[in-house]
């Protein structure tokens, strides 16, 4: 069983954690154990303070004690270098967690003389290994060897050698090479190191630079084979994979309201969902500033919290601007809800903008982020680089949840439904601003191009900027379109004109209508009023004919009486 | 010039010290080489002092010994190293700088 057990251990290779920022993640686990790796790049890339960060994190994170072989800095330049990262070289020295040797040849007083080997290298590796039982190692950079010793034929053999001999010992070795022409290292050094080979690079474009990190080869493991940029700071090397490995951030079907009611109105009644990213692009002036700003201040009127970045106007500039729309941000600023970050895009390459956006979003928290506008990062990168940084972003924005509010800046030439950027594909709703030019005058207008999973209106509708924030208008359809500004007053006006004269005829309709039925129950009384006075001749004739009939039977009795007749 | 240098090396002691790691072939071939050739050019006014890294490895650091075996003159000054077996005479004598003095009658 254990036997088993440890044949299954043996398969698969061993990693050790180097500690570096996202290196470990790329790597599935860090660099192979017991194995030299060769860090190649050129002058100034990052090769020294990766072997320095390697020791260190390992040291200090995962208690793995190593030694650094030195053939460029001495030990007080080195410990002034990793102070300004915040590792403290005499500490970690003085309590065996590390061990800094320098070595140094002095060509002009050598003389070779015969056959020589480098045991005096290997006894003063082993001796350093024996005092602190390490297990890492790093060689900055070996090569310096080659200009340093006679007789290159005896060095490859013992470098050979030595790599052989770290190997047998069972350490985890860092070997850095500069890079040659046509080579990767100037003395072909991945000869020798071929278990796994990583290629530091430092470019510079439109005067920004990008480090980048590419691994060219690991035996033994799957990688990451993409171009990786890093970044050098005050926490050492961060490395940032270019996208995270799959789309299986989790949504909430919560809805939070845009901070304009008449907007939420449009997304299916309730607003944005939470989670989602916001695409806001319009032509200068198109008031994208505006909503951004609203969209924040209703965030932090519910609590949340809120970052907002901006890369054209300063934290000031935007607070007294949006004072002047009655949108207050600067109770929020002082509550400690709303943090604005304003930098000009052009202070540091696009790599450097995302991991401070990424270390500020660790650090603050934010329940909503800005960011206003992303087309002017296109400064600072082509158009693929500001995507893939973008896409990086919201994929992070959507693992935390983070409700993430992008304006952009449309050219006037180009087509509206085109953002600069390229990044309308990754956003789940897309408010279009645009000037609608009518009679003289432009209006600004607002509609929701695309919102993914809500039933969202189709109207274009207008909008103000009005002392009480944004506010959206009705919406007037004349023969040419939607109607703005003064021709929808004028239409408004029309409409009231046409109410009232409508009113007004009916009135007059009433009034007629009224004055007739009185006329015609006037004749209705006169004439029943004939009816009786005939009804009543008429009795008044059956009367007498009564009184008549009666005198008469009268008059026949007595006459029969007084006749004495039968 | 030279007959002043003559002078002043004679009138110092050649200290000299031969790094090595445990009696290998070329150690052992590289001492033999130099008390040789001490006794041939420096007689009686040289001290060699041999230091065994296997016993002693830090050591290597201050005359910052990488190849073995390493002839180190301490004295005269400048410092000079010289790395192999000294099997190459001519070398060692231009090496330590004796070549000259050697070559006068």
């Amino acid at each position: 069983m254990a036997a088993r057990k440890n044949r299954k251990r043996l398969e698969v290779l061993e990693k050790v954690p180097t500690g570096i920022t996202g290196f470990d993640e790329i790597t599935q686990g860090g660099l192979p154990r017991g194995r030299p790796t060769l860090i190649c790049g050129g002058p100034g890339s990052g090769k020294t303070l990766f072997g320095m960060e390697f020791l260190m994190r390992g040291a200090t994170e995962y208690g793995e004690p190593g030694v650094f072989i030195s053939f460029e800095e001495t030990m007080e330049e080195m410990t002034k270098n990793v102070a300004s990262l915040g590792f403290d070289l005499k500490h970690l020295m003085a309590t065996k967690k590390l061990f800094f040797e320098y070595v140094h040849i002095e060509r002009s007083e050598i003389e070779e003389t015969g056959a020589y080997d480098l045991e005096g290298l290997f006894i003063r590796i082993n001796d350093a290994i024996t005092i602190v039982g390490a297990k890492r190692v790093v060689l900055d950079t070996i090569e310096s060897l080659f200009a340093g010793l006679p007789n290159p034929f005896i060095l490859r053999a013992e470098l050979r050698r030595l790599f052989r001999w770290l190997k047998k010992k069972g350490m985890t070795a860092v070997i850095t090479g500069e890079q040659g022409t046509g080579s990767l290292t100037r003395h072909g050094m991945e000869e020798y190191i071929s278990d796994c080979v990583i290629l530091l690079d430092h470019r510079v474009s439109g005067q920004v630079s990008t480090r980048r990190l590419r691994i060219l080869k690991y035996r033994g493991s799957t990688h990451g084979a993409n171009e990786y940029p890093f970044l050098i700071d005050e926490k050492g090397i961060t490395v940032l994979p270019i996208t995270s490995l799959g789309l299986r951030h989790t949504v909430t079907s919560q809805r939070i309201s845009s901070g304009i009611p008449r907007l939420d109105a449009m997304l299916g009644g309730k607003g944005f969902f939470r989670g989602s990213s916001i695409l806001v692009s319009g032509t200068a002036g198109t008031g994208k500033t505006s909503i951004a700003a609203q969209f924040a201040a209703a965030g932090c009127r519910r609590g949340e919290k809120c970052l907002f970045f901006s890369f054209e106007e300063s934290p000031s500039q935007i607070m007294r601007n949006m004072q002047s729309i009655g949108v207050d941000l600067q109770t929020p600023v002082k509550r400690g809800l709303l943090e604005f970050h304003a930098e000009r895009p052009t202070l540091y390459g696009l790599e450097t903008h995302l991991a401070a956006m990424h270390k500020l979003m660790q650090k603050f928290k934010p329940g909503i982020v800005v960011i206003d506008p992303v087309s002017n990062l296109g400064m600072v990168g082509n158009e693929a680089d500001v995507k893939l940084m973008l896409i990086r972003l919201i994929d992070y924005m959507k693992e935390e949840g983070i409700t993430a509010l992008f304006t952009t800046l449309t050219n006037p030439g180009s087509a509206l439904e085109q953002t600069e950027v390229g990044i309308s594909s990754l956003t789940d709703t897309w408010l279009l601003l645009r000037d609608i030019e009518l009679g003289g005058e432009r209006n600004r207008t607002l509609y929701v191009l695309k919102s993914r999973g809500m039933a969202h209106s189709n109207q274009i509708r207008e909008f103000l900027l009005t002392d009480h924030g944004v506010d959206l208008l009705d919406v007037y359809i004349g023969p040419s379109g939607v109607l703005t500004g003064t021709a929808r007053l004028s239409q408004e006006s029309k409409e009231r004109e046409a109410d009232k004269m409508f009113f007004q005829d009916l009135e007059c309709k009433n009034l007629r209508l009224e004055n007739r039925k009185k006329a015609m129950e006037a004749q209705i009384a006169a004439m029943r009023a004939e009816l009786e006075s005939e009804a009543a001749e008429v009795k008044r004739l059956k009367e007498q004919e009564l009184a008549r009939k009666k005198e008469r039977t009268a008059l026949k009795k007595t006459m029969v009486r007084m006749r004495k007749a039968d | 010039m030279q007959p002043k240098k003559v002078k002043k090396i004679k009138a110092e002691v050649w200290d000299l010290r031969l790094y090595v790691a445990g009696q290998t072939s070329k150690s052992i071939a590289a001492f033999a080489n130099l008390k040789n050739i001490c006794e041939q050019h420096l007689k009686g006014k040289y001290r060699i002092e041999i230091i065994d890294l296997l016993k002693n490895p830090r050591l290597a650091q201050g005359d910052q010994i990488l190849a073995i075996p390493t002839l180190v003159r301490k004295l005269p000054q400048p410092l000079k190293k010289i790395i192999g077996d000294l099997s190459n005479t001519e070398r060692v004598l231009v090496g330590l700088d004796i070549r000259s003095g050697a070559t006068l009658p």
